[in-house]
C-alpha cells in the first residue's frame, strides 16, 4: 500500500540524513532532555537546610558490595529467631488449651454414647488435626508475617533484589528475578503471577520455573517446627540459635539452588542474553504499625490459616479413616507407607513422611499435621502437648534422628509446588509442558539432594 | 471499506483502547514515573468508579475510571508507570502510543516532588508530544518534611505548561488540580510548552526531515517529535502509525498533499 510503503521510506529517509551518526545523535538528544530536566530542577527546587540525605546513606551500606550480604543475612536471621524464640510459649499454651477442649469433646461424646466410629473420625481426625495446625503453626506466623511486612513497608525488599540484581544476571536470568523470588516467599503462586512484570518470555518463565525454591508461608512453619525441635535439641545450651541459623541456612540454599538452576536453564532449555531494566529504590517510609499488624494478621496469617484448616480439615479425617481401616493386621495407611518405605530411606525419610508430602500436594501447610496424625492415630494415644511431646513422639516411636529432620526439612524446601501454584502456573503460562516441568524440576532437586546429604551424612558415620 | 475521516478520526482509536467514550466525556491521561504517587491520585479521584482489564494485545494493566468534576463526567485512564516514552519497554510504549493516539484532551503528568529532577524528564517528553499537558508536582507533603521547596510559579513559566503541587493521599491541591485540567480541556487555559531545544547538530537534521515527516503525517501527530524519534533511531513510532491510524487516513492526507 501506498501509505505504509511511504511511512517506511520515512524510516529510509531518516536514516538517510543521519548516515553514521545515528548513535551521536541519539545520545545528544537524551543528553539534553536529561540536562533541561536538571537545569529546570536546579532552577526551582531549593533545599532549605543543608539537610543530610539519609536515605541515600543508608542505601549507600545496605546496598554496598561488601555489607549487602551480610546485613541481608543478618535481619533474616533476626526474624527468625524472633519467631522462633517466641512461638515456643504461646505455641505450648495454645496445644495444652486445644487438647483440654479435646477432652471435654471426647467427654461428650462418650455422654451420648456416640459409636467409637464417629468419635475417632471427628476427634482424633478432624479435630485433632485442626488443633495442630493452629498450636503449630499460628504462633510462628503471627510472628513471622507482622514483622515481613514491617520489612516490606519500611521498603528494604527492593534493597534485596538490587543487591540480588547481578547474581541473577549473571545466571543469566532477569535482575527483576530478584523481585518475583522474594513474593514467593510471601506465596510461590502469587509469586508465579508476579512474574508478569517479566517482559522476555524466556527470562519470565526461568523465573516461574525456579520460583518454588523459596519456602513460601505454607512452607516456613514446618521449617522453623522442625527445626525448633531437633536442630535446636542437638546442643541445648544454643538451642534458639542453632535452630534459627539452620532455617536461614536453608533460605540461602534455596536462593543458591534458585540460581543454579536458573543458569542451567538458560544454558540449556531457554537459551538467551539478559535484558537490562531500571530499578528504583523507593524513599524509606516510616511504617505504618497499626496498619501492618492489621494487614499481616488479617491477609496472610488468617488467609493462610484458614486455607491450612479447610485442607486439613478434611484431609485429617480420611488420614484418619486410612489409619484404622485395615487390611490384614496393617491399616492402609501402614501399606502405603509401606510401600514407600525402601525409596524414602534412600532420601533419610521414611514413607509416611514421604507419603505426607504426597497428600500435602493440595496445600503445603498440611505436610506437618498430616505427619503428625498418620503417626499418633495409627498408634497409641498420646497427649501431644508441647513440642516436647511432639519430639518424643518422632524421636522415641519413630526413630527419627536430626538426619531424618534434615532430609525432612530439605525436602520441605525443594519438592513439587502445591496444587494451587501449580494450576497458577498452567494458567499463566497455558502449557501443561512447562507446568508439569515446573514440578518435575524441584522434586528432582530435592530426591537427588536428600540422597546424597542421607548417604553423606551416614557414610561418613556422622548419625 | 468505505472508512470516511471522522470514523478513522480520535474516537475510533480511543476505542481502540478500550476508553469509554459513551457520553464523548473528556479523557485525561494519567502519566508519570513508578512511585509518585500515581496510583493513590487516580484511587482518589475515580474512588470506585473505575475498572481495570489489560491493555489491548498486551499484558499491561489498564486502569481507568471515571470523576465528576463541576457537574461534569471525565474519564481518566491510568498510564502504566514509565521512566521515559523511548518506547524501551511494553509499559513506555503502551503509554507512549495512547497519548500519540488516542489524544487525551488533557495529560496530567505525575511527579515526585522529592526527585524532581527525574521525574522531569518524563514532563518534558510528554510536552513535545501534546500541548494539552498539565504537571502535578506530588509528594508535596514528603518534600516539606525534608526540607525541600518547589518554586511552582517558576516551574509554570519555565515549563510553559500549568503546574500544581499536590499531596494525593492528603488531598491537598486536587481541587487546584481538577480546575486546571477543566480549563485545559475547555480550553480556555491554552498551555504552551517551551519546546526543548537540541544542540546544532540535532536541530539541523530535524530541519531537514522535518517538512518530510510533515507531508506523510499531517498533523495527526507532533512532526518536530516524529522526526526526532526517526533521527534516534526509534522505527516504533511508525509502525505504530500504520496500526492505529487507518491507513486510508494517511492516504487522504497524501493524496491531498499530492
Amino acid at each position: 500500500m501506498s501509505s505504509s510503503t511511504s511511512l517506511q521510506s520515512l524510516i529510509r529517509e531518516a536514516r538517510n540524513i543521519t548516515g553514521s551518526k545515528q548513535n551521536e545523535i541519539r545520545d545528544s538528544i537524551v543528553n539534553t532532555i536529561y540536562q533541561e530536566a536538571g537545569n529546570i530542577a536546579a532552577e526551582t527546587v531549593t533545599n532549605e537546610k543543608n539537610k543530610v540525605d539519609w536515605d541515600r546513606k543508608i542505601d549507600q551500606i545496605i546496598t554496598s558490595r561488601i555489607w549487602g550480604f551480610p546485613i541481608m543475612f543478618g535481619v533474616l536471621t533476626l526474624i527468625l529467631w524472633l519467631t522462633i524464640t517466641g512461638a515456643n510459649y504461646p505455641s505450648a499454651l495454645l496445644a495444652n488449651g486445644l487438647f483440654w477442649i479435646e477432652d471435654q469433646l471426647t467427654n461428650i461424646f462418650i455422654s451420648m454414647n456416640a459409636p467409637s466410629w464417629l468419635h475417632g473420625f471427628m476427634i482424633l481426625g478432624v479435630y485433632r488435626s485442626l488443633a495442630w495446625v493452629v498450636s503449630v503453626m499460628l504462633p510462628p506466623m503471627a510472628i513471622f508475617f507482622p514483622l515481613f511486612t514491617l520489612l516490606e513497608d519500611l521498603g528494604y525488599l527492593p534493597r534485596i533484589a538490587f543487591n540480588l540484581d547481578r547474581f541473577f544476571k549473571s545466571a543469566g536470568a532477569h535482575g527483576k528475578q530478584a523481585l518475583t523470588m522474594s513474593m514467593g516467599f510471601g506465596c510461590n503462586a502469587a509469586g508465579i503471577i508476579a512474574c508478569r512484570i517479566i517482559e522476555s518470555p524466556r527470562e519470565r518463565l526461568i523465573a516461574a520455573l525456579t520460583n518454588n525454591f523459596v519456602p513460601c508461608n505454607g512452607r516456613f512453619p514446618t521449617l522453623i517446627a522442625l527445626a525448633t525441635i531437633f536442630m535446636g535439641g542437638m546442643v541445648v545450651s544454643f538451642s534458639s540459635a542453632v535452630a534459627t541459623l539452620s532455617v536461614a541456612g536453608l533460605v540461602v540454599l534455596g536462593i543458591a539452588i534458585t540460581l543454579a538452576v536458573s543458569f542451567l536453564l538458560s544454558k540449556t532449555l531457554l537459551k538467551g542474553i539478559p535484558s537490562s531494566f531500571t530499578l528504583e529504590l523507593p524513599p524509606y517510609r516510616k511504617p505504618q504499625v497499626g496498619q501492618v499488624i492489621v494487614r499481616s494478621v488479617l491477609d496472610r496469617t488468617i488467609f493462610v490459616l484458614s486455607r491450612a484448616m479447610i485442607i486439613a480439615a478434611p484431609a485429617g479425617g480420611i488420614v484418619w479413616v486410612l489409619a484404622n481401616t485395615m487390611i490384614g493386621d496393617t491399616s492402609v495407611l501402614a501399606t502405603i507407607a509401606g510401600w514407600l518405605d525402601p525409596f524414602a530411606k534412600q532420601m533419610g525419610l521414611d514413607g509416611f513422611i514421604l507419603m505426607a508430602f504426597i497428600c500435602g500436594l493440595p496445600a503445603n501447610e498440611i505436610v506437618f499435621p498430616i505427619l503428625i496424625m498418620s503417626y499418633v492415630s495409627g498408634g497409641a494415644m498420646i497427649e501431644l502437648d508441647s513440642m516436647e511431646a511432639l519430639r518424643q513422639l518422632l524421636v522415641d516411636q519413630h526413630g527419627w534422628t536430626w538426619l531424618t529432620a534434615l532430609c525432612t526439612m530439605l525436602f520441605t524446601l525443594c519438592h513439587w509446588p502445591c496444587g494451587t501454584t501449580l494450576y497458577t502456573m498452567q494458567r499463566e503460562q497455558q502449557s501443561w509442558y512447562w507446568t508439569v516441568l515446573a514440578a518435575v524440576i524441584p522434586t528432582a532437586v530435592g530426591i537427588i539432594l536428600c540422597i546424597v546429604v542421607n548417604h553423606l551424612v551416614r557414610g561418613l558415620g556422622l548419625v | 471499506m468505505g472508512l470516511t475521516y471522522q470514523s478513522t478520526g480520535t474516537s475510533t482509536t480511543r476505542e481502540v483502547f478500550n476508553v469509554d467514550t459513551s457520553d464523548k466525556q473528556p479523557v485525561i491521561a494519567l502519566a508519570g514515573n513508578p512511585n509518585t504517587g500515581k496510583s493513590t491520585l487516580f484511587n482518589r479521584l475515580t474512588g470506585l468508579r473505575q475498572h481495570t482489564g489489560n491493555w489491548p494485545g498486551k499484558t499491561v494493566l489498564q486502569s481507568q475510571g471515571s470523576y465528576i468534576h463541576e457537574g461534569r463526567k471525565y474519564t481518566m485512564v491510568d498510564l502504566p508507570g514509565t521512566y521515559s516514552l523511548l518506547a524501551n519497554s511494553v509499559e513506555e510504549q503502551v503509554a507512549r502510543d495512547f497519548i500519540c493516539f488516542a489524544k487525551p484532551d488533557a495529560t496530567v503528568v505525575v511527579a515526585d516532588a522529592t526527585c524532581l529532577e527525574r521525574n522531569l524528564n518524563l514532563a518534558l517528553q510528554v510536552m513535545e508530544i501534546t500541548k494539552e499537558v498539565v504537571l502535578c508536582v506530588n509528594l508535596i507533603d514528603e518534600a516539606r518534611r525534608k526540607k525541600l521547596n518547589i518554586d511552582i510559579k517558576k516551574l509554570n513559566q519555565r515549563l510553559g505548561i500549568p503546574v500544581v503541587g499536590t499531596a494525593a493521599s492528603s488531598g491537598e491541591g486536587i481541587s487546584d488540580l481538577l480546575k486546571l485540567v477543566s480549563k485545559v480541556v475547555t480550553g480556555t487555559l491554552k498551555p504552551e510548552p517551551k519546546a526543548v531545544q537540541y544542540n546544532p547538530q540535532v536541530e539541523d537534521v530535524v530541519a531537514k526531515l522535518e517538512p518530510i515527516v510533515k507531508r506523510v503525517v499531517g498533523n495527526e501527530l507532533n512532526s518536530r517529535w516524529v522526526s526526532l524519534r526517526l533521527l534516534e533511531g526509534d522505527d516504533t513510532i511508525i509502525h505504530a502509525l500504520e496500526k492505529f491510524n487507518g491507513k486510508e487516513q494517511v492516504q487522504i492526507l497524501q493524496e491531498a498533499l499530492a
